[in-house]
């Protein structure tokens, strides 16, 4: 439900863990929905909704440590440098502390960035910080809500190989773009979202072998994660 | 519960230390408040120092609020689905930004405490008293502000409803605690720890029903 309106009335979605799905549709389709409802960050009015072995609709606090979630918003504080913003997220979420300078540097936020308050970095760079809470967590299920947006032709190469490797480790990665080209070539399965429900969906690459993540059936929003 | 708490606390301090909104703006507030009521009482600093407990937790109140706002100002933007994604305990993330509160207002007090002196004419007899008043009403008027300010973030006109659903909750706190500092200006201690009690139950009752409450007020407010 977003607000008092049904968002994804009728979706029924599974994605294998392992697997990583580009979600394309037009504006309002119901991209950003999906991927806020798998975060549990909308409630489950109806139906199931299971992830990474959780029932959304029962317990939407409990995958929470396992998910990264880049949404539109960076989720960070303008008074904190970047260096304690990440570090803040990853001790928030009971992470290793250890991976944030690493991850800083592969974002190009190391150094002198890494001491500045957020307040000082441009739009590009908060939504490089904002990735990089993402990659020193290193989660289970990577939810990148158009990634891309706002970032420079170089940190779009810096983030595909970030997902890339990501997807190469075996985290499940589900991307929201309007860039289909650019998408695809990171992803293994495009699904086509409209009017919030499933539209469309075409595999690409094979797809990982192993349990479900992501289950969205039926009339009603089913989510389930093995 | 409380790694989760010092987590949020430290944050929302550091945040405070680097933005000094409260040293710059909530805490001149309250010193205004203090030298408007002792320009409209001084034909009888009689009357203002018999009022000065009462008038000193009003401007705490009225403090309080800002420090309120701007404690749940920081989670505005997708600050407030990071605090829900981060993972934390949400009983952790209360405590913790009731903390910070808390330490907030302390400060704001006792730089109070030193105009209520200078200003008021009053003199502080039982150190005890005040001490034990101080923290018990401070707890409870941050845990009770972090419970209505994580709910007021929900609500469009989050500015001005505020007070009018926090202000009228912490009334109770605010009549004993002005009843507790009375008895300890006045030098009749041992009528002032009977407020002190109640100011416990408050702090209790508050603290308990925010650790219950603030998970659903987080997640569906």
């Amino acid at each position: 439900m977003v607000d008092r309106f049904p968002a994804l009335a009728g979706m029924d979605l599974t994605i294998e863990r392992g697997e990583s799905v580009l979600v394309t549709g037009s504006n309002g389709a119901g991209k950003t929905s999906l991927v806020r409802a798998i975060a549990g960050l909308l409630p489950i009015a109806q139906g199931e909704a299971i992830v990474l072995g959780s029932d959304l609709t029962r317990f939407r606090r409990a995958v929470r440590r396992q998910i990264g979630f880049l949404g539109h918003s960076t989720s960070l504080y303008d008074e904190l440098t970047t260096a304690e913003n990440v570090t803040f997220a990853v001790a928030a979420a009971g992470g290793d502390v250890g991976g944030v300078g690493p991850a800083l540097d592969q974002l190009a936020l190391g150094g002198r960035l890494a001491q500045l308050t957020l307040d000082r970095l441009s739009a590009g760079q908060r939504r490089r910080a904002a990735l990089a809470v993402v990659v020193a967590r290193d989660p289970a299920l990577w939810l990148l809500d158009e990634p891309h947006a706002g970032l420079d032709a170089q940190s779009r190469d810096t983030l595909d190989a970030i997902v890339k490797d990501a997807i190469r480790r075996g985290r499940t990665v589900v991307i929201t773009s309007h860039e289909w080209e650019r998408g695809r070539r990171l992803t293994g399965r495009e699904v086509i979202v409209s009017g919030g429900v499933i539209a469309g969906s075409s595999s690409s690459h094979a797809a990982a072998e192993a349990d479900s993540v992501v289950n969205v059936p039926g009339e009603s929003t089913p989510v389930h994660v093995a | 519960m409380l790694h989760d708490a010092m987590v949020v606390a430290q944050k929302d301090l550091r945040i405070e230390m680097r933005s000094k909104v409260g040293a710059a703006q909530v805490l001149p507030f309250a010193v205004v408040v203090l030298l408007l009521f002792a320009f409209a009482l001084e034909p009888d600093r009689g009357v203002l120092t018999r009022a000065a407990g009462g008038l000193f937790w009003v401007a705490v109140l009225l403090s309080s609020v800002l420090g309120v706002q701007r404690s749940f100002a920081l989670e505005a933007g997708g600050g407030r689905d990071g605090l829900r994604l981060s993972g934390l305990d949400p009983a952790g993330i209360f405590l913790g930004k009731a903390g910070a509160i808390l330490v907030q207002l302390v400060v704001l007090e006792a730089v109070l405490a030193v105009f209520i002196y200078l200003l008021y004419d009053v003199s502080f007899r039982a150190a005890g008293l005040l001490l034990a008043t101080g923290v018990l009403a401070t707890w409870g008027v941050a845990a009770a502000g972090t419970l209505y300010g994580v709910l007021a973030t929900g609500l469009r006109a989050r500015e001005t409803l505020l007070p009018l659903m926090f202000l009228p909750v912490v009334a109770p706190v605010l009549l004993a605690a002005a009843r507790a500092s009375d008895a300890a200006l006045t030098g009749s201690a041992s009528g002032g720890w009977g407020w002190v009690r109640l100011l416990g139950v408050f702090a209790v009752v508050y603290t308990a029903i925010g650790i219950v409450a603030f998970e659903p007020l987080l997640e569906d407010s």
